[in-house]
């Protein structure tokens, strides 16, 4: 019981955190254009 | 073959009405459609209203008394929201699809995290361990279903409103009352708490959801992108001799334009004054550019090639060829929309069946005289079972599947109801020019040429960027090229040079002898060879027209070409081919062929086939096809072989077999399931094993089409 008090918490920090990743990557605009960034990884200049 | 395109302007449309352009982003079903369609017509001062399905909104043809607001507010009556549009780039779709994806990414969370609690109760978690996970499954289902159910309550409750039912209100109810019924048990101390299961069920539907949700938004309005061809203004000549910049807009009839090389136009009009050569291959996919001169009549849009002209302007802005074409391509996709997808006919089956299966549970239990505590937690049951969880991604998976192994041959497909209306097939119409053929000018008369002559030739073609120049530079690939010296070009005329002394010129034929071939004149020294280009059939056009038809599919060839141009092509096809059609010709022969029970295909690249792709039944163009084109077809292939039309027709039929499939399988389960369901048999265990394997087994039997286009 005293290591539930513990564990469920963290456990639900991890998931927690990993939600709030994947916002800030779609606010980011990270996943606007999912075709265009894989093209751009062929592209050989680093210009936006 | 590379004649004036011969568009007959339409007379504009009537001046007492506007129009106005609505983003209605809930639309998505035939259903709404209608609705929308017939509600707003019924309103006074409305004219018609049009919704457009891909691009989400509606077109109101209107009196110009009534203002945006009051239009709007007439969508709003209808029980959906509504925006103006002012500018039709505004992406909604785009917007809608990141929300939803939002929606799945905080479903997802919350499932692992409550299903981590509930498989800890399973196993056998008692007193108050289990009273202490109940609360904790509540603490984070409770804001996830307000949150991530957003999509589906607020379709239903508009549906409702307007008393009317869609696959969101089953949806709905079923997960409201099971997030309530699990509150009410957690509150009480109760065994079971179903909140695992209400949130698995908006994960599995949101996924559906955002793959159908994604596939659309790969299909793009077309005609934004068209008006885009037209420049956006035009140098003017006043009357006092000098120029000024005007705005495409603010063109006007008999203004004279100074359109210099590398210009496109910004108006329709008749050339007054120079010669050059107009490159019109967003209207007819054709590469070569076409000669005007003094009093030829030239369309906006078109590229300046080589030198400067002067332009009266007899058409501006709304009038001209190509908004013409535009709003006809707009019209005539309009009947496409109306198309049902599989999913809302099944949905339409399903939803009563659904809601009268919970309320007899319900009322036979009551009747059995079990409490109406125990009745509803039965009626609860049955709904959480029978939420059309693998309906919702019965279709949605094996389209994009599909899509997916007909993008690694190079089909793209960009609408997952395409894939539906292909695999209903059964006659195919195709374009000659650039689609049965290459597109581009191939030259017939090299083999009489002698290896120094061509390696001459390849020399001077390499010097010019014309397009019979690439054409000879590609048909001589390999060879050496001779060393010419003094290699100039001359706009218009040709290529000029000299070897060993010698003058060489590949350049324009000093006869006119050929009028409609195109035809290029090598001259070396006093002697001259004429070069005659044709276009070529593509490498595998016999054999696929030979495959169509036995795979029973009916096949014909509209062209806008002489008929004479078609003989040998009809002749080697074995098809029949109709010729001198202009686009809206195209669009009446579809009709027809449509009125008379045909689903048509219509492949083809130019723009003048615009129309008729966009009213096809489907419809494909290569990947060399005019922009519109492009983006008017349902399926764009690459490459120069036709083969891709036989494997997606294929890869189409297969595809909805498996749809049907997964119907089977999904109603199946519900016929195991519903009856212990019923008998009040089902644990929160059994829901969630359930609804997981049937959603497990759809998608596995739709990963089956991963190797079907190969």
């Amino acid at each position: 019981m005293t290591g539930l008090v513990l564990l469920i918490p963290i456990a639900l920090l991890c998931g927690l955190v990993a939600l709030v990743a994947f916002f800030l990557a779609l606010r980011n605009g990270q996943y606007d254009d999912m075709d265009g960034a894989a093209m751009r990884v062929l592209a050989d200049d680093d210009a936006p | 073959m590379a004649t004036q395109p011969l568009f007959e302007t339409a007379s504009g449309t009537a001046a007492e009405t506007v129009e106005s352009l609505f983003a209605v982003p809930a639309i998505h079903c035939a259903g709404c459609m209608a609705k929308i369609e017939n509600g707003l017509a019924a309103v006074p001062g409305i004219e018609r209203a049009r919704v457009n399905m891909t691009a989400r909104r509606v077109a109101i043809r209107h009196d110009p008394a009534i203002e945006p607001p009051a239009l709007k507010a007439a969508i709003v009556a209808l029980g959906f929201e509504a925006e103006a549009l002012a500018d039709p780039g505004i992406d909604v779709a785009a917007a809608e699809n990141r929300a939803l994806i939002r929606a799945l990414a905080v479903a997802g969370f919350a499932a692992m995290n409550i299903m981590l609690l509930s498989v800890s109760i399973w196993s056998g978690a008692d007193g108050a361990t289990r009273q202490m996970f109940h609360w904790l499954s509540a603490l984070i289902a409770l804001p996830t279903v307000a949150y991530a159910g957003q999509p589906f309550f607020r379709s239903a409750f508009a549906a409702v409103r307007q008393r009317r039912t869609n696959m969101d209100v089953p949806i709905s109810i079923g997960v409201l009352l099971t997030t309530g019924m699990s509150l009410y048990e957690t509150l009480t101390g109760g065994d079971h708490a179903w909140f695992d299961g209400a949130v698995m069920l908006l994960f599995f539907l949101l996924a559906g959801r955002c793959l159908d949700s994604m596939m659309r938004s790969r299909a793009r309005a077309g005609v934004a992108a068209l008006l885009k061809q037209t420049a956006p203004g035009a140098l003017v000549l006043g009357e006092d001799g000098r120029s000024r910049w005007v705005k495409a807009a603010a063109l006007r009839p008999d203004m004279v334009m100074l359109v210099a090389a590398g210009e496109r136009l910004a108006a329709d009009g008749y050339v007054v004054e120079g010669t050059s050569g107009l490159d019109i291959a967003f209207l007819t996919g054709e590469s070569a550019p076409v000669r005007v001169g003094p009093g030829d009549s030239v369309q906006a849009g078109a590229m300046n090639v080589d030198g400067p002209i002067r332009v009266v302007v007899t058409a501006a802005g709304p009038d001209t060829v190509i908004a013409d074409i535009a709003r006809l391509m707009e019209q005539a996709g309009q009947g496409k929309s109306r198309y049902v997808r599989l999913a809302d006919r099944a949905a339409r089956l399903y939803a009563p069946c659904v809601h009268a299966l919970a309320a007899l549970s319900f009322a036979g239990w009551m009747i059995a005289g079990a409490g109406a505590h125990q009745a509803l937690l039965i009626a609860v049951a049955v709904l959480l079972i029978t939420c059309p969880c693998a309906l919702g991604l019965a279709v949605p998976a094996a389209q994009v599947v599909a899509c997916g192994a007909l993008m690694r041959r190079g089909v793209l497909v960009k609408d997952g109801s395409a894939l539906e209306r292909l695999a209903e097939i059964d006659e195919v119409l195709f374009d000659k020019t650039g689609t049965l053929t290459l597109g581009r000018p191939v030259p017939r008369d090299l083999d009489g040429l002698g290896d120094e002559d061509r390696a001459i030739l390849l020399a001077l073609a390499r010097v010019s960027r014309h397009p019979l120049s690439n054409a000879v530079r590609q048909a001589l690939d390999g060879i050496e090229a001779a060393p010419i010296e003094d290699a100039r070009e001359i706009a218009g005329e040709g290529v000029f040079a000299c070897f060993r002394g010698e003058a060489v010129s590949l350049a324009r034929p000093r006869s006119l002898i050929t009028l409609f071939d195109l035809a290029s004149e090598y001259r070396r020294g006093e002697a001259a060879t004429l070069l005659r280009f044709a276009d070529a059939l593509r490498p595998d056009a016999v054999q696929v027209v030979a495959d169509l038809k036995r795979a029973g599919l009916q096949t014909l060839i509209a062209s806008g070409d002489r008929p004479k141009a078609l003989e040998e092509i009809a002749r080697v096809t074995g098809s029949t081919a109709i010729g001198r059609l202009r686009p809206a010709d195209k669009l009446a022969l579809i009709e027809r062929l449509k009125r008379r029970g045909q689903k048509i295909l219509m492949v083809g690249d130019g723009l003048n086939d615009g129309p008729a792709l966009a009213a096809g039944h489907a419809s494909m163009a290569p990947a060399s096809a005019s922009d519109a084109s492009q983006l008017t077809a349902d399926a764009v292939f690459l490459g120069d072989r036709l083969a891709p039309i036989v494997v997606t027709l294929r890869v189409a039929r297969r595809t909805v077999r498996v749809v049907k499939q997964n119907f089977a399988l999904a109603i199946g389960y519900n016929v195991l399931a519903v009856p212990l369901a019923i008998a009040g048999q089902v644990t929160p265990l059994v829901a969630a094993v359930a609804m997981s394997l049937s959603s497990l087994i759809v998608v596995a039997n739709a990963l089956r089409l991963n190797g079907s286009a190969r």
